[in-house]
């Protein structure tokens, strides 16, 4: 009886391949969700917009300069010689979409990535600290957070001079690392209570080593899941504020310049718009279903 | 207790209150939580002491405060013949190496994002002097061959194990810095009773084996006679009775001491008719409002009113068995309560 039970003991659970981990896991729920091998296919061809666009499409289409637009095929229809139509300016409107991809993309993942770091790093300091600091970063990220989106990005980039990619990436950064702070923080003091902090202690581990190993491998999923799924809604931000004519600026060009510069001419040849809005919106859906797979897969309470 | 041991704890004084604030801005403090008040103890080199008493009363705390994880409210804890409640953090990390800490849940006190091989192998970056010359990968598979785990599963994460082989790693990592003393907190309360007596031997050998001393915390009697040599009965941040385990389980003197022991279920169905049981009424009164006197006699049966004018102090009624109670049980009325030890010794070894 008693030998069975230590047969039992000392081997592994049987359920499951023995090399499961975390990770592993859910990596095989992924491989499963349809989302996500659309999302995946989507980015994979937005990845190769911003890497490798030549393949694409030739780069002379995309200026004056080099002939590529002419204006004597200003607004043409789509044809033989312009797949998706032609411009104001009689540039091809599927090159443009395609070199148009890289400032975009360029712009979501770095204020993405700034984001979440800095959200990171001040959440993990409030909610490990916890008393007197924890209370003053929660007023700084309250006041944050109580400032218009859109409208705390147009003043900050009309007051600052900074045009292009990184006066975008920093208004954005600058006003939604509150969010990802405060997830972060509710995390970490979960985290903060658990036995396996209260061990890590009682060895002798300091602060910096409980919060780096301990604490933070524990409390940064969620805002991972967070950053991809803001990663599309930073996309649609930078279109937002380009098109306000904030953002990026000519002879630079996104999908937001684009959108913005066909306006006018919407009526008469709605490619210049419906185009340049197709690619923004599939990229950012992909990056939103990427990110609702990924945060199905990381959490086994979601797990079928 | 014997004068020929080395004392490894001496406990004097021990206090620790957490203060109840209201307010948010102006915080304002409005009474304490007595979790452990005035609590005196010490342990021999080799000796297991354990703490019994219910949930809540201050049995953690105190293990914690033997730690130094919390400042205390007062009194002072000498490990080793020095007082660490006066000892700066980085005085406090060095001590660690002296006094470790196997905690009661095995499923949240292992960290789910590291292997066992780092998870056991991380008091030796805290302390890489804990190495003596071997690698990291030595020790940790030396620890693994110790406390009964196969060294194959080095990489393997703790979901990947069942709860007594977490709580084998739990050990491992509290044996790794060669600790002369343990606290145990609730170190089996979790697992199923057949791991429980796996773990519990596990408990024993490395007594044995390493001549560690325990300060073992449970609320479970019958775990607790496995392991103890001497026992400290809390109740409302305490102790009430404390003394050698045979006078302690045999002849209880505080009527709260034999109402444990005659809560605890013994296998034997007509014993356990034959006996008769103590049923408390009532609930264990707030630590933040303990009763006057005696915290006990709201639930006593034996309660008087001298019980409520004059706190009983601990006093000896012999063998180092000490009481704090005003009308202590005789031996005769103990014996009704209490059964005769059940023959388990090195329980359900193979």
């Amino acid at each position: 009886m008693s030998d069975i039970q230590l047969d039992v003991e000392t081997s592994v659970r049987p359920d499951g391949p023995a090399s499961r981990t975390l990770l592993g896991d859910a990596w095989y729920d992924l491989r499963r969700s349809w989302i996500f091998w659309i999302s995946a296919a989507l980015l994979v061809f937005v990845l190769v917009m911003v890497v490798f666009p030549g393949l694409l499409a030739p780069q002379e289409s995309t200026s004056s300069l080099t002939g590529g637009c002419q204006l004597a095929n200003s607004l043409a229809p789509p044809s033989s010689q312009f797949k998706l139509g032609a411009d104001q300016q009689g540039c091809d409107v599927y090159a443009l979409s395609i070199y148009g991809a890289r400032p975009s993309v360029i712009v979501g993942v770095l204020a993405a990535v700034l984001t979440t770091i800095i959200g990171a790093g001040i959440g993990l300091i409030a909610g490990f600290f916890g008393g007197k600091v924890d209370s003053t970063i929660s007023r700084i990220i309250d006041i944050f957070l109580g400032v218009p989106y859109i409208l705390g990005a147009i003043v900050l980039l009309s007051a600052v001079d900074l045009p292009g990619i990184w006066g975008v990436v920093l208004a954005l950064t600058l006003l939604s690392w509150p969010t990802a702070a405060r997830l972060v923080r509710g995390k970490v003091i979960e985290a903060k209570g658990q036995d396996y902090t209260l061990a890590a202690r009682s060895l002798g581990a300091s602060n910096g080593r409980i919060m780096v190993r301990h604490i933070l491998p524990n409390a940064i999923g969620p805002s991972i899941v967070v950053a991809v799924i803001s990663l599309g809604l930073f996309i649609g931000a930078e279109a937002t504020l380009s098109y306000l004519g904030l953002g990026i600026r000519p002879p630079d060009f996104s999908w937001g310049t684009m959108i913005a510069d066909a306006q006018n001419a919407f009526f008469q040849a709605p490619w210049t718009l419906l185009v340049p809005a197709g690619f923004l919106t599939l990229t950012v859906l992909a990056f939103i279903l990427l990110g609702e797979a990924v945060s199905e897969a990381l959490d086994p309470k979601l797990r079928k | 207790m014997s004068p020929t041991r080395d004392r490894v704890i001496a406990v004097s004084g021990l206090v620790k209150y957490y203060p109840i604030t209201r307010g948010i801005v102006f915080q304002k403090k409005i009474g304490d939580v007595r979790a452990v008040d005035h609590v005196d103890f010490t342990v021999a080199q080799g000796e297991t002491l354990a703490i019994v008493g219910e949930s809540g009363c201050g049995k953690s705390t105190t293990g914690r405060l033997l730690l130094g994880l919390e400042p205390v409210t007062a009194g002072s804890i000498e490990i080793l013949g020095q007082d660490i409640t006066t000892m700066s953090q980085k005085e406090l990390r060095a001590k660690r190496r002296d006094i470790q800490m196997i905690l009661q849940d095995p499923y949240t006190s292992l960290n789910p994002r590291m292997t066992v091989a780092s998870i056991i192998g991380e008091p030796f970056e805290i302390h890489p002097e804990a190495l003596a010359g071997r690698t990291k990968q030595e020790a940790v598979r030396d620890l693994m061959d110790r406390v009964g785990l196969n060294p194959e599963f080095v990489n393997r994460y703790p979901h990947q194990f069942s709860g007594g082989q977490r709580q084998r790693i739990g050990v491992a990592r509290a044996l790794a810095l060669k600790p002369r003393i343990i606290v145990a907190d609730e170190p089996v309360s979790a697992l199923d009773v057949s791991v429980q007596a796996q773990v519990m031997n596990l408990l024993l050998d490395l007594r044995d084996d390493l001549g560690l001393s325990y300060v073992f915390i449970s609320h479970d009697l019958a775990v607790v006679r496995q392991i103890a040599d001497r026992i400290a009965v809390m109740y409302l941040g305490k102790i009430v009775e404390t003394g050698p385990q045979d006078p302690v389980y045999s002849s209880p003197a505080h009527p709260y001491t034999a109402a444990l022991i005659s809560a605890a279920p013994i296998p034997d169905p007509e014993l356990q008719a034959s006996r008769e049981r103590i049923e408390l009424e009532g609930d264990v009164p707030s630590p933040a409002d303990p009763p006057s006197g005696c915290r006990f006699r709201t639930r006593c049966w034996k309660a008087q009113q001298r019980c409520a004018d004059e706190e009983p102090l601990l006093r000896d009624v012999g063998g180092g068995h000490l009481v704090a109670c005003h009308f202590p049980l005789t031996p005769e009325e103990a014996a009704s309560h209490v059964v005769p030890e059940v023959p388990s010794g090195h329980a359900t070894d193979s």
